[in-house]
């Protein structure tokens, strides 16, 4: 009895302590963000902000250039996942609905595209983008990114277009459409769940993207918000409730999208993940 | 020809029926140009923007290229030196031995603990598995380099949370302690930090995978009277072979060229004790600004990352020769 009992209750106690420690540094993030600096300054934790202030968010949005870096993030950002998904739908239309030679060769190119180690070529990007140069402008950064996030865009939109059923698009064809109108009628409006869940991936990848951007531009006018929050601990000193805020302000419209997005979009991150 | 004709065989008829001209004319030579003008874009720009970058890091890790070349836009062919100087030193070997000892123990504790979440959440009741989903997911979502700032809050030597539990469960030395000063501390930290983050992606998979496991094959198992363990090892795991092969590979992948997170906690620092072959091309190429070195760097870890993944890339592009 003792031992069914406790078969019964320890998946429930396990799951509620892995809440916890899966869940208290983005909590803490939050509450700290919040608290009065006396509160987080404090030899015993105060578990939860008891007077809530705004003060460090004000903090961290009145810093030098805040603003531009959020501008140049949502720049780079848009533009890069808007680019490759269009680029992404031309390409992914192809694989999934024709039969060419090299289509192959197509796939197997943007799977080794996919794994690319960027981090690592960091220094040739560099040399390319000096000969160019074009250092401190956010026209490399942008076009870097969308490369960057191509190769799993086409992967995963490739499923969802092959999803649609063919005989959609035939029947349009029948009724007269073009086979350019039979993809923007029909079946570009079923694939805008898998666009979404797409777009939310490429999103994060670029919104994060930390190496690239610490290399190529040094200039603080030309920086996105990842460099502005690195720095932001050395320009603050230890003031951890402003820059508690600072990655709040940073977090929020990622954990924002993907909570509601998830659920769609792991499927999209699986099949995409696993095909390579 | 055979490899376009499913495509002409579908579209002819109904450009006939359209109207439009019959098949061996403009129209005709148009659809068999279709995908290659769609798939154009994408494959112009992976080639400039990944293919040639690729061959430029090759051709700078053959160069002699330092502030003074660079100022002066000089081309210095050195041969193989910036190889043979890079693997005979003995500095880059106790970086790789490192990279790799911190990947294979990012991964296994990775694997092992996202799997034990991952058959948690199959065992739970609704509730549960909801409110664990939430946490998991809060977790993943989190950015990279907001996790790094609140983990180094965490860490904090005086006011972290991490100090003030282990000092309240008895460990008193730990009172103050800076996690950041000894090399093991600081890579407890960022191991800490790509586990917590890395766990759910395979947990909440795993669950996911777990679901299209016929039903049948547990009751079997139980019938034979399978205990948790045996019921794993004869129909969960083989059932889900080609899952735990990818996303140990992709962990692999992922945590080997794991930058943000290394560099952001501490630099590389304590002395350069933690840096991992990323960090290592980054700050011998652009910190110490010998260039050439570092592209030289980066082929030898992009070598050992493609030797690291060669069993999984094989059995990945075969599969896909076969499938497509």
């Amino acid at each position: 009895m003792r031992r069914s009992l406790l078969g019964r209750i320890w998946p429930g106690a396990t799951a509620a302590v892995l809440f916890v420690v899966f869940a208290f540094p983005v909590y803490w993030m939050f509450a700290t963000a919040f608290k009065a600096n006396k509160d987080i300054v404090s030899d015993t934790p105060v578990w939860f902000p008891k007077a809530p202030t705004l003060g460090h968010f004000t903090k961290a949005v009145h810093a030098d250039g805040f603003w531009t870096f959020v501008g140049n993030s949502f720049t780079v950002t848009l533009i890069a996942v808007g680019l490759s998904l269009v680029i992404a739908l031309l390409a992914s239309f192809a694989v999934a609905r024709m039969r060419f030679k090299g289509r192959k060769s197509f796939i197997l190119v943007m799977m080794m595209a996919q794994m690319a180690p960027w981090e690592v070529m960091v220094i040739a990007y560099y040399m390319i983008v000096r000969d160019a140069e074009m250092l401190n402008s956010l026209v490399p950064l942008t076009a870097i990114y969308t490369v960057m996030v191509l190769p799993f865009t086409v992967l995963t939109l490739r499923g969802y277009v092959a999803a649609v059923p063919k005989e959609l698009e035939e029947s349009a064809m029948v009724d007269g459409c073009t086979r350019t109108q039979a993809f923007v009628r029909v079946i570009f409006p079923l694939l805008a769940p898998g666009l979404m869940a797409t777009s939310l991936f490429g999103f994060i990848t670029v919104w994060n993207e930390f190496p690239m951007v610490l290399i190529l531009n040094k200039d603080p006018g030309s920086q996105t918000l990842p460099l502005w929050l690195t720095g932001f601990r050395s320009t603050f000193g230890d003031d951890w409730g402003a820059t508690m805020a600072a990655s709040s302000l940073f977090a929020v419209p990622i954990l924002v999208l993907f909570v509601i997005l998830q659920r769609k979009a792991v499927g999209g991150l699986t099949s995409g993940a696993v095909k390579g | 020809m055979s490899a376009q004709t499913e495509e002409a065989a579908v579209t002819a008829p109904r450009t006939g029926k359209g109207g439009a001209p019959p098949p061996g004319t403009p129209s005709r030579r148009a659809a068999t140009a279709a995908p290659y003008l769609l798939i154009l874009p994408a494959a112009a720009v992976i080639v400039l923007l990944l293919g040639w970058t690729l061959v430029k890091n090759g051709m700078l890790s053959f160069q002699n290229l330092n502030p003074r070349q660079l100022i002066r836009h000089v081309t210095e062919w050195n041969g193989g030196e910036n190889y043979t100087r890079t693997l005979g030193s003995s500095e880059f070997w106790r970086v790789t031995g490192r990279s790799v000892a911190f990947t294979a123990a990012n991964v296994v504790l990775i694997m092992v603990l996202g799997c034990l979440v991952g058959l948690l959440l199959a065992r739970l009741g609704k509730k549960m598995r909801l409110l664990l989903s939430l946490g998991l997911v809060l977790a993943w979502a989190m950015p990279v380099v907001a996790a790094t700032t609140v983990f180094q809050w965490l860490f904090d030597q005086r006011f972290g949370v991490v100090n003030y539990l282990l000092d309240q469960l008895g460990r008193h030395s730990m009172h103050g302690y800076n996690w950041t000063s000894g090399q093991l501390s600081t890579f407890f930290v960022i191991t800490v930090l790509i586990v917590w983050q890395s766990i759910p992606f395979v947990a909440i998979n795993l669950y996911a995978a777990t679901t299209t496991i016929p039903k049948e094959l547990y009751e079997a198992a139980s019938l034979d009277g399978a205990g948790t363990w045996t019921t794993f090892t004869s129909v969960t795991f083989p059932f889900l072979r080609p899952f735990f092969l990818a996303t140990t590979f992709l962990e692999v992948i992922w945590v080997f060229k794991a930058f943000t997170q290394v560099f952001a906690i501490n630099e590389g620092g304590p002395d350069r004790l933690t840096e991992t072959l990323p960090v290592y091309a980054f700050v011998e190429g652009m910190g110490n600004q010998h260039f050439g070195m570092g592209a030289a760097i980066s082929i030898l870890t992009i070598v050992i990352l493609l030797a690291l993944t060669a069993y999984y890339l094989r059995i990945v592009l075969k599969q896909e020769e076969d499938e497509l």
